[in-house]
């Protein structure tokens, strides 16, 4: 299991702090910048394995920021406390985005992030709880993560602890009906400190969603499962922090979060070849660049 | 191993087989009863089933704690995947339904979201075997042992009777990791001496002998007393082994059986391709190569009830017996 790097984890403690107390602007000026780092490690760490997902990574990469950035009730000095809020990333191949963003709030030191798929390493092709801090379940067969966020929220209202579970699902993902399963038991059961994030990139791994198995009407369906739904520019990151806001309906929350594959990176953007293409030297001094930009 | 074992003849006296007209039990109702018992003792005890209130004997349970027994519907995937959530949340879960669906349709959740996980998941496989009968193959959880055996970090425990029932729940309760078990139905005797120890990964010496040895679980327990009584009147001392952990397995004792004895019979009721025979045969190729003889379930059953099913597989007294004769190259039964 890694270890807490303390130096960072207070730095970011600090950070989290800022934004929550800041205005609106400040506050996403504040997570823009952090979403710019985690961009530019997911690149470095892609381009340094020769592997990875740079598409989902970079899609998933604002509402993963946001949420550990000013939702979360989480420490990365204490990532088993009991009472904890949980985030469980259902789309696992993205693990390089969620790496970068634990690694950016101090639940292991950065250096780590260059091991990224060698061999041994901690940092897997797909998250390892046992492993890496911070990591609730371990994922990669997608329609995991939900069932197990669904348990997470109903473990959370049985010991009373008031804790929120996010679950950040791939679009393509919902094709599983494990997913389903999902939803109706939460709703059924009322899980309304439960939320559901839908990276809505619009690209699987073959094609685009709507040609494979269309999901639209996607909204409705969530609502026929009895969620509040909630639409949101997945990298608007005040549109998000308004999103994440918690359920007051009694209802489980669903965030359809429209997203760009391949965000912050034009030639990478919205193209399906970029599911897990790894960028060339030039590509990758030319992302660097515009993210920079 | 490190670990000092207890020498097996001190714990294993001569047992009795049942007789024909000793009494026979449904373990789902010690299951129940030791669960609410667990309960009671410690807040963190929930349940999780598939709309299987009913068959999993947990009407009374729900009774007692509503709030504790989780119905996620028909819907196995997101059961077991809802136990891991529960146990990500520092609860100890039991997810209980019929063997086949839980095992069969949410084997990727088990594998990732239980044991990968490394969480304490307690999978209760009810109405294992061919306990559904005439239900038929796709109601049968026969495959189970092999599918499971495959899953790292993932024990497989296999109770003989009531008081295994109840051993087995205790011990997956402390176990730290996650667990299947097999709660029969098809109803057994009590063939384990009173407070028998039930440890992690041991198994139980019935009887001694040292002609044969008689390997058996769940319902073919009592079914190896009654053939090794039969065969020491013929003369063949048969020692008969209970092996509730099919996994991970009691290598030292398959091997003293293997060294001490001049055959092993396996019965199980259970697929031969990746259940106790099979983990038995490769244990002793490896090690200590043995005339063997599996007992177990080939191909999908026809329609039959529970008991005339077991007799269709030769999974009766008579089927280990003439299994024991056959691999001592005796000639078949003398009676």
């Amino acid at each position: 299991m890694l270890a807490v790097d303390h130096s960072t984890a207070a730095d970011h403690h600090a950070l989290r702090r800022a934004v929550r107390a800041a205005e609106p602007p400040e506050a996403v000026r504040l997570l823009r910048t952090l979403s710019t780092e985690v961009r530019l490690t997911i690149v470095d760490m892609i381009s340094r394995a020769r592997m990875g997902h740079i598409g989902g990574d970079l899609s998933v990469t604002d509402i993963l920021v946001t949420l550990f950035g000013a939702v979360l009730d989480v420490d990365p000095e204490h990532p088993r406390a009991p009472g904890r809020d949980r985030l469980i990333l259902s789309k696992g191949h993205c693990a390089a985005a969620l790496y970068a963003t634990l690694a950016r709030c101090g639940y292991f030191p950065a250096a780590e992030l260059a091991t990224y798929m060698a061999p041994y390493s901690a940092l897997n092709g797909h998250p390892n709880r046992q492993k890496v801090p911070g990591v609730e379940t371990n994922t990669g067969p997608l329609g995991h993560g939900f069932p197990v966020a669904v348990g997470c929220a109903l473990g959370a209202r049985l010991r009373g602890d008031g804790a929120r579970t996010f679950v950040v699902l791939g679009d393509g993902e919902l094709q599983e009906g494990s997913n389903w399963e999902a939803a109706m038991s939460a709703s059924h059961h009322g899980l309304d400190r439960l939320c559901a994030v839908v990276d809505r990139n619009r690209l699987q791994q073959g094609a685009r969603t709507e040609d494979t198995v269309r999901l639209d009407p996607l909204a409705d369906k969530f609502a026929a499962f009895g969620w509040e739904v909630r639409e949101s520019d997945g990298h608007d990151h005040g549109a998000l922090l308004d999103a994440f806001a918690p359920s007051t309906t009694g209802r489980p929350v669903a965030v359809i979060a429209h997203t760009v594959k391949g965000k912050g990176v034009s030639f990478i953007e919205d193209r399906v070849e970029w599911h897990h293409k790894v960028p060339t030297p030039d590509q990758v001094h030319a992302a660097i660049e515009e993210l920079t930009r | 191993m490190t670990e000092t074992r207890t020498p097996a003849r001190t714990d294993a006296p001569v047992t009795p087989a049942p007789g024909p007209d000793a009494p026979v039990y449904d373990c789902r109702t010690v299951f129940a009863e030791e669960l609410a018992a667990l309960a009671r003792e410690d807040e963190r005890v929930v349940v999780v089933c598939n709309d299987s209130v009913g068959s999993s004997n947990l009407v009374g349970f729900r009774e007692e704690f509503p709030d504790r027994l989780i119905n996620v519907g028909i819907a196995e995937q997101n059961m077991v995947g809802v136990g891991a959530g529960l146990a990500n949340a520092g609860l100890v879960p039991f997810v209980s339904a019929a063997g086949p669906f839980l095992t069969g349709r949410a084997l990727e959740q088990i594998k990732a979201d239980c044991a990968y996980s490394g969480f304490r998941v307690i999978l209760c496989g009810q109405s294992p075997g061919m306990a559904y009968g005439e239900l038929g193959p796709t109601h049968h959880s026969v495959e189970d042992l092999s599918w499971l055996r495959a899953v790292a970090g993932l024990t497989v425990v296999v109770p003989a009777d009531r008081a295994q029932t109840r051993a087995a729940l205790r011990w997956a309760y402390a176990h730290e990791g996650p667990s299947y078990l097999r709660i029969p139905r098809f109803k057994v005797p009590d063939v384990t001496p009173p407070d028998a120890p039930f440890e992690h990964g041991r198994a139980q010496v019935l009887r001694e002998g040292d002609d044969v040895t008689l390997v058996a679980i769940g319902t073919l327990v009592s079914r190896a007393l009654t053939a090794a009584e039969r065969l020491a009147a013929e003369g063949v001392s048969a020692r008969v082994l209970n092996v509730p952990f099919v996994d991970p397995l009691d290598t030292a004792e398959i091997q003293r059986a293997a060294e001490e004895t001049q055959g092993l019979v396996v019965a199980e009721e259970a697929t031969l391709s990746g259940g106790l025979g099979a983990a038995v045969a490769s244990l002793t190729g490896r090690h200590r190569p043995v005339p063997l003889r599996l007992l177990g379930v080939t191909g999908f059953a026809p329609t039959g009830s529970p008991e005339g099913l077991l007799e269709h597989f030769g999974l009766t007294a008579d089927g280990v017996h003439a299994a024991a004769r056959d691999v001592l190259g005796l000639p078949s039964s003398t009676s």
